[in-house]
């Protein structure tokens, strides 16, 4: 791999022990990617603070120093760590204060993640803990390049956005953030960005559900591809596409895909494929969007329903407000747990806007920083949950043994207040 | 030095690819038909898979040589893969057939000898149970005792990095 004399001189230790092992560790990376060199980064999320035993041991061995050098920068030694180099945001992590008392999650954790955020903040990490930056304060430009993780945001800043970033891990973001450097591999370059695969969209696709059933089905038939979509597609908003990237990144590995007319390297079809003919054409009509939904929906049996998520990703504030208006003046069943997870300035707005009051007055809760996957907790004793995220019901049957259904947020709602799944699909 | 221990075809099985991490390692293969999930893939702790719908569902990995088409699902691929290197349960080679961020970071971090982008499907070309020489600096993967229920007897053997190099 090439490397620029600045490359070097951070190699070398000109900037200090940790910017020579983050360097280190991007020369290992990029020569396992075979990329030809490094390109430059400004815009880096990551996480540090999610708790786990493994991090615990290394912070009483040696602080927080010692659990990122060993982790984000994949080094020997405890390394003291200087500031970011670039502007670094924390993802989603573990659940919070918020939780605590709500969440059956060990308050040592949440003692943990504490004393977390005030390192890397310390170090001008922003805490956003959320899944979504772009919704709250980190909406990258069209072409810059990021190092990111979080399967669901790489789809949406490179599709939705036209930002350009792999799907990266916890150790090279941890060494861009330090260095302003990623592997210019894959996405960062153009002859990488142009469409795959065309996908036909054959059945109108309009509501929440449709988009996170179309992009079930879309990733699960082109995998790692990119997949260029188009036919009976009515104007997708931001909530729209956010479950579409999330369900193509879970059935498939989709990290970035086209909409012609609606994403920014898109502006026709033509485009999208960059004068290539696709290597695949593929239909989604009605016996796919019911394929999706069945799928989906295979790991339910028993139609009692103890508790209902929604906000996976993490909820915008249309989500909010119509969980709030779908829940107004009613009553969760006994036994019956609601949470809306949503990034903790969303909350913030959601209550100054009465929205949460309401959501609270019907027994459910706003909750953020995490989701029942990320900290593998739901209410205690959950057997049965539903959701409107496709990707939550595709993880967190397996994650926590439990049975699942998918369906409309109304449906979802009508499953908190009664204690019963009524959904199908329409 | 004479090798008796020959493939059952009796011809030399070798895949070539691309390094990924360098390192010359031999070993059992444990070979995966489907892609692997870290983030609620693998349980880091012991070693093992734990997606339910997954073949080798249950199946540990530590100490063998993993054989696998990808990395799928979550950006936490690599850190699963790194924790397993810090919890002492990590594969001790990686082969590969398609190249992502997950997998290669995974290897990186779990710094194990990889190798990726073969020219031969190493999922379809090997077995399970299969003792195979990785030399990833020099980017082959080498068959030296097919899986045999009635002929296991060596494949505990992760030592002996000489055999089968002057077939």
């Amino acid at each position: 791999m090439i490397l620029t004399d600045d490359d070097r001189r951070l190699r070398d230790g000109d900037e200090g022990p940790a910017v020579a092992a983050a360097m280190d560790l991007l020369v290992r990376y990029g020569e396992a990617l075979d990329a030809e060199r490094l390109c430059d980064v400004r815009n880096v999320a990551g996480t540090t603070t999610q708790p786990s035993p493994v991090k615990a041991r290394l912070v009483a061995e040696g602080g927080w120093d010692r659990a990122f050098s060993i982790i984000n920068l994949d080094a020997d030694d405890t390394l003291p760590i200087p500031p970011m180099a670039v502007p670094t945001c924390q993802l989603q992590h573990g659940f919070g204060r918020d939780a605590v008392g709500v969440v059956p999650y060990a308050p040592e954790m949440v003692a943990l993640q504490d004393d977390a955020e005030a390192f890397v903040g310390a170090r001008g990490v922003s805490v956003l803990a959320t899944c979504t930056p772009y919704q709250v304060g980190n909406l990258p430009v069209r072409g810059e390049h990021c190092a990111w993780m979080e399967s669901s945001a790489v789809v949406y800043a490179n599709s939705v956005l036209g930002a350009r970033t792999n799907c990266e891990g916890g150790a090279s973001t941890g060494a861009a953030s330090l260095t302003g450097r990623i592997p210019c591999w894959g996405n960062h370059r153009d002859d990488e960005r142009r469409g795959t695969h065309h996908v036909r969209v054959e059945t109108p696709v309009a509501s929440f559900l449709d988009w996170g059933l179309l992009g079930y089905a879309v990733g699960d038939a082109v995998q790692e591809g990119r997949p260029v979509v188009t036919g009976d597609l009515a104007l997708p908003d931001l909530t729209d596409i956010k479950h579409f990237g999330a369900a193509a990144a879970s059935s498939g590995g989709v990290e970035l895909y086209h909409v012609p007319g609606v994403t920014p390297e898109a502006p026709t079809t033509e485009t999208a494929f960059g004068g290539r003919p696709p290597r695949e054409t593929v239909v989604f009509g009605p016996a796919e969007r019911r394929a999706a939904h069945e799928r989906l929906n295979d790991q339910g049996t028993s139609e009692d329903v103890d508790f209902v998520l929604l906000g996976c990703p993490h909820a915008s504030l249309d989500q909010i407000r119509d969980a709030a208006r779908a829940l107004e003046g009613r009553r969760l069943a006994d036994g019956t747990e609601l949470w809306i997870m949503a990034p903790r300035a969303l909350a913030a707005v959601a209550e100054r806007s009465g929205y949460t009051a309401v959501i609270e007055a019907a027994g459910g809760r706003v909750l953020t920083d995490s989701c029942p996957a990320m900290s593998r907790t739901a209410p205690t004793g959950t057997r049965v949950f539903a959701t409107d995220s496709a990707k939550q019901a595709h993880y967190l049957p397996a994650i926590l043994g439990i049975e699942a259904w998918f369906g409309t947020t109304a449906e979802c709602v009508d499953a908190a207040v009664t204690g019963r799944w009524r959904g199908e699909l329409r | 030095m004479t090798d008796l221990r020959q493939p059952a075809t009796g011809s030399r099985v070798v895949l070539r690819g691309r390094t990924v991490v360098p390192g010359v390692v031999t070993g059992e293969a444990l070979v995966s038909p489907e892609t692997i999930s870290g983030w609620g893939g693998i349980d880091p702790a012991t070693g093992t898979i734990i997606e339910a719908r997954h073949p080798l569902a249950g199946v540990c990995f530590t100490g063998k040589i993993l054989v696998f088409p990808g990395a799928k699902g979550s950006s936490g691929w690599s850190g699963f893969f790194q924790t397993t290197r810090l919890l002492g349960t990590a594969p001790i080679g990686m082969v590969f057939a398609v190249t992502t961020t997950k997998a290669a970071l995974g290897a990186v971090v779990t710094r194990v000898p990889a190798l990726a982008d073969l020219d031969a499907d190493p999922v379809a070309v090997l077995r399970t149970g299969d003792r195979i020489r990785l030399d990833a600096t020099a980017g082959v993967v080498e068959l030296l005792d097919r899986a045999d229920p009635t002929d296991r007897t060596d494949t505990t053997d992760t030592t002996d990095t000489a055999a089968g190099e002057d077939r």
